[in-house]
C-alpha cells in the first residue's frame, strides 16, 4: 500500500478515571481510507480510545491530531467524525428518515437537498421505502443500517464504529461485515472499528491494533498479527493457539515437549527461555512412528468443518484441528514444520491478561 | 335538604355492592375450583365502586334533580346565570318586574378566575420546575440525590400545615414584615391578594411538576445526547432537538398533575386570600356546606369534572402512549 496521509494521530494518550489508568501512553496513527480495528477484551481501553477521538472523553495526557491540527479539547459537534454507537442510539421520537436527516438539518442543508440525500442513503443501506417507519418497528439489523445511514449522510472523513454488530445474530453479523467493508471501499471513508471479536477484526481490517490493559500490544495487518503475534496474549486472543514454555537452544533450534524442533527464528541467543505458539491447524497428524513426537488422542470434538482433538504428549496437551478423525485412545505421531513454530519472548508477569 | 334520602340511597348502594361482590366471589370460586387471579383485584374493585362510582352517580343524581327529587336542568341554568332562580320569580311576577332581570355572572366569573389561576400556576410551575428537574437530573451533579430529597421533604408535611405556614411568613406580623421593620423598610401587604394565593398554589404544586419531568430526564439514554452532538448539534440544539421532545411525556404528566389540583383548589384562597378571592373549589364547598344547596353544588362539580376530562383529552394527544407516568 502506498504511504497515505495521516488523518488522525494519537500522541502519548493516557487516561485516568478515579486514579485508575485506563489508557497508558497510546500512540497510534490512522491513515486516509484505512480500515483500522481496535481489538481486545472488554475493559482493555478500546472504547475509551474511540471516545477520545469522537470527543466524548478527554485524555488526561497527550494530544489528538486531526489532519495535523490539535483537536484534543474540541467538542464532538465540531469534529469531522461521526460515530455509530453500540446499540445504535437512534432517536426514538423521530422516524427513520428524520433520524437520517438529523445531521443535515443541524448543518442547515436546504430541505429539498436533504430529501434527495436521505433517499440516496436509504438506497445505500437497502432500506428504500422505510423512511416513514418508526425506529422501534425495525429489526436489529435494520436499526443498524439506519445508524449507518445517519452517520454516512454527513460524509464524515472518519467513521467511528463502537462494536456495531455486537447485538446481531451470527448470520446477520457476517452479512453486515461484508456490507460495511464494501461501503468503506466504495465511499472511501476511513473506518475506525472497535470489536472484541477477533474473526471480525481479521476479516474486515487493513490494520489491526491489539490492546490489553490500556496498552497497545501490537499493530499490524491481520496476517501479521495472526502469523507473527508479538506475545502469547496476542497469540491467544487472535485465534486458537497452543502456547508452551520452551528453550531457545540456538538460532533455528528450539526445545519443548522433550524434543528439539528446527524452526526459522533466530537472534534470541543461546539457551534463552521463550514462549512457543503453534496454531491448532499447523500440526499434522502422522503414523505413530513417523512423527517428531508421539502422543495419545484424549478427546475428539466435531466442530463442523473440522475435528478438534486434544492429544496428550507427556504433561503437555496439543489442540489440533484436522478434517480426519482419529480414534480416542489411539497413539499418533505429530509433525510440525519449522515455519509454523512461532517463538516469542515471554511476557512479563504483570502483563498477564487479568481484566475481564 | 333531605338528609334522609341520602342515607337511604347510601344504604341501597352499599347493599347492592356487597351483594354483587359476594356473587362475584361465589361465581369465581365455583367456576375455577379455587381463587381466580382476578379475585385479588376485588378489594380494589370494591373500593372503586364505593368511593368513585357511587359518589359520581350520586352527584349526577343531585345535579339533574331539584330539591323535591324531580328531574330538571335548572341547576345547570343556575350555573350559567347565577340569578336564574330569582329571574324566574321576576318573570312570573309580571312585566313590570322584567327590568329587574339581569344575568348573574358569579359562577362563570369564579370559573374563569379559577381557570386563569390554574393556568398561571401551571405555567409558572413549568418555568421553574423544568430547569430544577434538569438540574437535578444532571449525572455529573455530585449531590443530586440530596437535592431530590430536599424537594421531597416538604411533601411529607400536611398540605394544610404547609399552607398555614405561609401565613406566618406573609402576614403583617410575619417573617418578611418583621425583617422589613428591622431594616426600616415600609410594611408590605403581602396577604389577602391574588399573588399570595398564587404563591401558595405554586408552593404546594411545584413538586408535582418537578418529579415527572425529573423522572423522564433521568431515565433518558445519555448516548442519545452524545449521538446528537456527534451529528453536529451544539448543546443548545441538542436540548431542543433531543432532550425537550424526549422529556415531553414528563412535561405533559407534570402539567396534568399541577393543573388538575390547581383548578380544583380550595382552602388556599380562604387562608392566603382571606376570603377576598374565591376559586371554583371554594364555590362548590360553599354551595354544599354553607348554602346547603346539594343540587347546585353537584351541578358545579359535574361542570368541573367535564372540564378536567376535556383537558385530559387534550393533554393525551401530546403523550399518546402515556409514557409520562400513565396519569393522563
Amino acid at each position: 500500500m502506498a504511504e497515505k496521509v495521516r488523518l488522525i494521530d494519537l500522541k502519548n494518550i493516557s487516561k485516568e478515571y478515579n486514579n485508575t489508568l485506563v489508557l497508558e501512553n497510546i500512540n497510534l496513527y490512522i491513515r486516509e481510507n484505512e480500515f483500522v480495528t481496535l481489538l481486545g477484551p472488554s475493559g482493555c481501553g478500546k472504547t475509551t480510545t474511540l471516545r477520545i477521538i469522537g470527543g466524548f472523553e478527554h485524555p488526561s495526557e497527550g494530544v489528538v491530531l486531526f489532519e495535523g491540527k490539535d483537536i484534543t479539547h474540541l467538542p464532538p459537534y465540531k469534529r469531522k467524525v461521526n460515530t455509530i454507537f453500540q446499540k445504535y442510539a437512534l432517536f426514538p421520537h423521530l422516524n427513520v428518515q428524520d433520524n437520517i436527516a438529523f445531521g443535515q438539518r443541524i448543518a442547515k442543508v436546504p430541505a429539498a437537498e436533504i430529501k434527495k440525500r436521505v433517499e440516496k442513503m436509504l438506497e445505500l443501506v437497502d432500506l428504500r421505502g422505510y423512511g416513514k417507519r418508526r425506529v422501534e418497528q425495525l429489526s436489529g439489523g435494520q436499526q443498524q443500517r439506519v445508524a449507518i445511514a445517519r452517520a454516512l449522510i454527513n460524509e464524515p472523513q472518519v467513521l467511528l464504529l463502537d462494536e456495531p454488530l455486537g447485538a446481531l445474530d451470527l448470520k446477520l453479523r457476517k452479512d453486515m461485515q461484508l456490507e460495511l467493508k464494501r461501503m468503506q471501499q466504495t465511499l472511501g471513508i476511513t473506518f475506525l472499528y472497535v470489536t472484541h471479536d477477533q474473526e471480525e477484526a481479521l476479516t474486515m481490517s487493513d490494520t489491526v491494533v491489539v490492546m490489553n490493559n490500556g496498552k497497545i500490544l501490537q499493530i499490524g495487518t491481520p496476517k501479521d498479527v495472526y502469523d507473527e503475534p508479538v506475545n502469547s496474549f496476542v497469540a491467544d486472543f487472535i485465534g486458537e493457539s497452543n502456547i508452551y514454555p520452551g528453550m531457545m537452544l540456538e538460532d533455528k533450534l528450539v526445545r519443548f515437549a522433550g524434543y528439539d524442533f528446527p524452526c526459522v527464528d533466530k537472534g534470541f541467543g543461546h539457551n534463552q527461555p521463550v514462549d512457543i505458539v503453534i496454531r491448532p491447524e499447523d500440526i499434522s497428524i502422522v503414523d505413530k512412528d513417523a512423527g517428531q513426537i508421539t502422543g495419545t488422542v484424549e478427546s475428539v470434538l466435531f466442530k463442523g468443518v473440522h475435528y478438534e482433538m486434544m492429544i496428550g504428549v507427556g504433561e503437555l496437551k496439543f489442540k489440533i484441528h484436522s478434517t480426519v478423525m482419529q480414534e480416542p485412545g489411539s497413539r499418533v505421531g505429530l509433525e510440525i514444520i519449522p515455519f509454523n513454530i512461532h517463538i516469542m519472548r515471554p511476557m512479563p508477569a504483570v502483563d498477564e491478561g487479568t481484566d475481564g | 335538604m333531605s338528609g334522609d334520602s341520602v342515607s337511604v340511597w347510601m344504604i341501597i348502594g352499599i347493599a347492592v355492592i356487597v351483594l354483587g361482590f359476594a356473587a362475584l366471589v361465589f361465581l369465581s370460586v365455583r367456576r375455577s375450583h379455587g381463587f381466580k387471579r382476578s379475585f385479588f383485584a376485588s378489594p380494589y374493585t370494591l373500593w372503586m365502586i364505593l368511593f368513585t362510582i357511587v359518589p359520581v352517580l350520586l352527584i349526577s343524581y343531585y345535579a339533574f334533580t331539584d330539591s323535591s327529587g324531580a328531574l330538571t336542568l335548572d341547576n345547570f341554568r343556575n350555573f350559567w346565570d347565577s340569578n336564574y332562580t330569582v329571574n324566574q320569580l321576576y318573570s312570573k311576577m309580571g312585566p313590570e318586574y322584567e327590568v329587574l332581570i339581569t344575568r348573574g355572572y358569579v359562577n362563570i366569573n369564579i370559573l374563569v378566575y379559577s381557570l386563569w389561576m390554574a393556568l398561571l400556576c401551571t405555567a409558572i410551575c413549568l418555568v421553574f420546575g423544568y430547569p430544577a428537574a434538569y438540574f437535578m437530573a444532571d449525572r455529573k451533579l455530585k449531590y443530586g440525590a440530596i437535592i431530590v430529597v430536599l424537594f421531597i421533604i416538604p411533601m411529607w408535611m400536611n398540605f394544610l400545615l404547609r399552607t398555614i405556614a405561609w401565613m406566618s411568613i406573609l402576614e403583617d406580623s410575619g417573617l418578611i414584615n418583621t425583617v422589613f421593620r428591622l431594616l426600616g423598610l415600609p410594611q408590605a401587604q403581602l396577604m389577602y391578594n391574588n399573588t399570595a394565593v398564587l404563591l401558595g398554589m405554586i408552593y404546594n404544586f411545584l413538586p408535582f411538576m418537578v418529579f415527572p419531568i425529573y423522572t423522564s430526564l433521568s431515565k433518558m439514554d445519555n448516548r442519545l445526547l452524545e449521538a446528537a452532538q456527534d451529528l453536529g448539534a451544539n448543546p443548545t440544539r441538542t436540548f431542543w432537538t433531543v432532550t425537550a421532545p424526549l422529556s415531553l411525556p414528563g412535561v405533559v404528566s407534570g402539567i396534568t398533575m399541577v393543573f388538575m389540583p390547581s383548578v380544583t383548589t380550595f382552602f388556599i384562597p380562604r387562608i392566603l386570600g382571606g376570603g377576598n378571592t374565591m376559586m371554583f373549589g371554594d364555590l362548590i364547598e360553599n354551595r354544599f356546606l354553607f348554602q346547603g344547596n346539594w343540587n347546585l353544588g353537584s351541578a358545579l362539580s359535574l361542570v368541573m369534572m367535564a372540564l378536567i376530562l376535556l383537558s385530559l383529552g387534550i393533554l393525551r394527544r401530546a403523550d399518546p402512549k402515556s409514557e409520562g407516568s400513565g396519569i393522563v
